[in-house]
């Protein structure tokens, strides 16, 4: 605790910045029905009322209240990127540590396998496979965490690359572990500083993803409030002068600052820089 | 070319530091790590620095240059440079004199020339930028320095990239690029360390020769004695960044007069008494005809025959690209030997150490060169020495930490060690956990690559003496990889020379080390620096008289 205290002081006020916008999201997100003053899909008035009394971001295309909505869609589209960065990790840094622990054959195919799937535009592809599969929630973390987990893999093999051909990885295979014992305990701990970071930049990725997906229809499908379909359900108040739209938009922005400050923070301190002047 | 050794010229007083301090800053905080040096050095004068790691002579060289490193500051003291203070003067004051006046030469000269241009290219740069020749006559300097530097093929080999010429004819066009701008004062940081025996005896000779020649004032920084003895006229002994001694180098050599300069004298003394083999059926390790290569086509072992007797040590010597680690490598399965078989108590072991048993990897304990790396960072002590002994011997937890404890006490630490990580260790305390767990696996043989080389000499021959004394209590076997003679007389009981793959001589310890030697065994036996000034001219003028 007390190590945490001086961490904090330490931090450049960027990270204190970011660090701040990500819990006020995460305590958003969690007590969302608490926060919020009506039901997620309700329709509680007519449509695209102005701010003021009773609602105070004013109310959708269908008469649902906008605070409301995008108290939810924090929770919904945090929630979903947060698990589908997750997996990505999962499936990614597996892959990665075993292509490169085994070596071989087995680190030829998976990467020619990776290059494959990196080659084909990840939109595009989402789009196909969503538009053949349909949407929903599990489809979609599941698609966009393979898509992601190819930069994933790609990262966690040039990191443990370098740590594969230490000798105390080589007095492990020499002892006789099993690859399993291997990856966990030598080649992951010594791997982890770049994976964390790049976890927050990918989350913010995965997050974007799914706001771009909603915005063009094939992500969260209504009435599940989310940030990317919010934008578009009400673009059209914009040319009367509204800036409503604009808010979900602004809090996607907002917290991808944050995780990317916070980010930053994390990879100077791990990766030893120190400021030169 | 002169080879007197005597006494030359010296001048007035070229660079002069008054209570130099110098900070370095870790955790945030600063702590000194030159604590008042006093130092003179006249023109032509060659000053010798030496010490352990940690010593701060390093940092005292390119001190003289009014530079610290990054995360250092020179917080007190003056640093006055033929009249100009150094620690007042302007970046741009610094600068002109830096490269052209005073030079410096790191240890690694592969990492200090650029990979993408022409040696001949990177020499010219300094005089040229500084404005001191024009191009054409920098190629020409630079090929006249070359030949001093007795460099093969001296009009031509400037016109290669770094990578086309050897580690030592590298150190020496880094000399030569250090000559470039004829400074008064160059800073030779470690030059030969990194270095074969044979090579650096080259290195050092062409170094001597030129700074003689031209009278240069130097800076000699390295952590070996004998190397030193060879190379200045006067020493300054540096523990701590603090001076012990300082003295004419020969009269310290003679007469050392502080407690710590005696041990660094009577370093690499320390030699195991013969020991008679005792009669056995058969070898505990039996190394058959075994070739080895790398890809299937370059071969890098070729027919090796070995045999190592229970509770013996053999060492395996020879010069990097010999084939001696890879040998290991063979043996311990990590690189399928081609053709050959490798006998562990007359039982054949499977080529791929994947193939083995248990017990058969049990029996075959490694440790390594570099502490660092062979000790993995995120595990505490306790961790690295009871993994093997949950995973040989199945031990529970309670068996596990009284034993830990007992290892512990076998390598010379104290108990609390277990639960320190890697990093709050010293190289020499993290090669003793490397032998801990080894040991742990309570293993027959113990293959040993390097494992001093990487360690300053007193804390080396610490090893050496644990080692030994570990092989007196336990009957543990030793194949003792390294590069290192002194180590091999400290050590083995047999010697086995390798040359490019094969073993040219091999035998009972006092049966190789006297004469008559094999050729290259003489090279080797040779080029080991002695603690005698004369000794480098000695040997130059024996090989000049036997061609």
């Amino acid at each position: 605790m007390k190590q945490l205290v001086k961490l904090l002081k330490s931090a450049p006020p960027t990270a204190i910045f970011g660090l701040l916008v990500i819990v006020v999201y995460v305590f958003v997100a969690f007590f969302a029905p608490v926060l919020t003053p009506y039901g997620e899909s309700e329709i509680v008035g007519s449509e695209f009322e102005p701010w003021g009394e009773g609602f105070v971001l004013g109310t959708d295309n269908l008469g649902r209240d906008m605070l409301t909505r995008l108290i939810y869609g924090a929770r919904n589209t945090i929630g979903i990127a947060f698990a589908t960065t997750c997996l990505a990790f999962l499936i990614g840094g597996f892959f990665g540590l075993l292509a490169t622990t085994l070596g071989g054959w087995v680190d030829q195919v998976l990467a020619r396998v990776v290059d494959v799937l990196m080659a084909i535009p990840t939109l595009i592809f989402a789009l196909l496979i969503l538009t053949i599969v349909g949407t929903s929630i599990p489809v979609l973390i599941v698609v966009i965490a393979v898509l992601d987990s190819t930069r994933v893999f790609r990262l966690a093999r040039a990191v443990s690359m370098n740590v594969v051909v230490l000798d105390f990885v080589e007095a492990a295979r020499l002892r006789g572990e099993r690859i399993w014992w291997i990856i966990g305990r030598e080649v992951l701990p010594n791997s982890m500083p770049p994976l964390v970071a790049e976890f927050g930049l990918r989350f913010c990725f995965v997050f974007l993803f799914i706001s771009a997906l909603s915005f063009l229809g094939l992500g969260l499908q209504p009435p599940t409030a989310d940030w990317g379909s919010m934008v578009r359900d009400n673009a059209t108040l914009i040319t009367y002068g509204d800036i409503t739209p604009l808010l979900p938009a602004g809090a996607i922005a907002l917290l991808t600052v944050g995780v990317n400050f916070v980010v930053d923070w994390f990879l100077h301190k791990t990766s030893g820089l120190r400021d030169e002047h | 070319m002169s080879t007197d050794g005597g006494k030359h010229e010296m001048g007035e007083v070229l660079l002069e530091m008054r209570g130099l301090r110098i900070e370095g800053q870790s955790d945030e905080q600063w702590h000194e790590i030159v604590n008042g040096i006093d130092l003179t050095l006249r023109r032509g004068e060659v000053l010798g620095l030496i010490g352990e790691s940690g010593a701060g002579k390093s940092t005292i060289g390119i001190a003289s240059m009014g530079f610290a490193r990054p995360g250092c500051r020179i917080s007190g003291g003056t640093i006055v440079f033929d009249g100009i203070d150094m620690t007042a003067a302007s970046e741009e004051t610094k600068r002109e004199i830096r490269g052209s006046r005073i030079a410096y030469v790191a240890q690694s000269a592969a990492a200090s020339f650029n990979p993408a241009h022409k040696l001949i290219d990177q020499y010219s740069e300094t005089p040229v930028q500084h404005g001191i020749l024009k191009a054409a006559e920098a190629e020409q300097d630079a090929k006249d320095l070359y030949r001093r530097l007795q460099l093969p093929d001296p009009d031509n080999i400037g016109y290669r990239y770094p990578h086309q010429v050897s580690g030592g004819q590298l150190q020496r066009a880094m000399t030569a690029m250090a000559m470039a701008c004829k400074p008064d004062l160059i800073v030779f940081d470690e030059p030969t360390t990194a270095l074969d025996v044979t090579t650096q005896i080259e290195v050092l000779a062409a170094i001597k020769d030129v700074v003689r020649q031209s009278n240069t004032a130097a800076i000699y920084i390295t952590h070996d004695l004998a190397v030193v003895a060879q190379m200045a006229d006067r020493i300054m002994v540096l523990r701590y960044g603090d001076l012990i001694e300082e003295g004419d180098a020969r009269e310290m050599l003679a007469n050392p007069k502080e407690d710590y300069t005696r041990q660094l004298v009577a370093v690499r003394t320390y030699k195991k008494e013969d020991a008679a083999a005792a009669a056995s059926e058969r070898p505990l390790l039996d190394v058959q005809d075994v070739s080895a290569a790398y890809g299937n086509t370059l071969l890098v072992l070729q027919d090796i025959d070995l045999q190592v007797e229970r509770g013996r040590t053999v060492a395996i010597v020879g010069e990097s690209g010999s084939g001696k680690s890879t040998l290991a490598r063979a043996i311990t399965g990590l690189l399928p030997p081609l053709k050959g078989k490798v006998l562990f108590d007359g039982e054949e072991l499977p080529a791929s150490y994947k193939a083995r048993s248990r017990d058969q990897l049990r029996h075959l304990q490694m440790i390594y060169q570099m502490p660092d790396t062979a000790l993995n960072p995120r595990q505490k002590v306790r961790d690295v020495i009871g993994r093997p002994l949950s995973f040989y011997l199945g031990m529970d937890s309670q068996a596990r930490e009284k034993r830990i404890l007992e290892l512990l006490d076998m390598i010379e630490l104290p108990a609390d060690f277990a639960d320190r990580y890697p990093g709050e260790l010293s190289g020499g305390q993290k090669q003793r956990i490397c032998i801990a767990r080894a040991l742990a696996a309570n293993p027959e043989v113990i293959i040993c690559d390097e494992v001093t080389s990487a360690l300053d000499q007193l804390v080396a021959e610490e090893i050496l003496k644990l080692l030994q004394r570990l092989q007196d209590d336990l009957g543990v076997t030793y194949l003792f990889i390294t590069h290192d003679l002194a180590t091999v007389k400290a050590i083995s009981d047999e010697i086995v020379v390798m040359l490019q793959g094969r073993i040219v001589e091999q035998g009972e310890k006092h049966e190789i080390l006297t004469p008559p030697h094999h050729e290259y065994t003489e090279l080797l036996l040779s080029s080991v620096p002695e603690m005698d000034p004369d000794w480098l001219d000695g040997v130059l003028e024996k090989r000049k008289a036997a061609q």
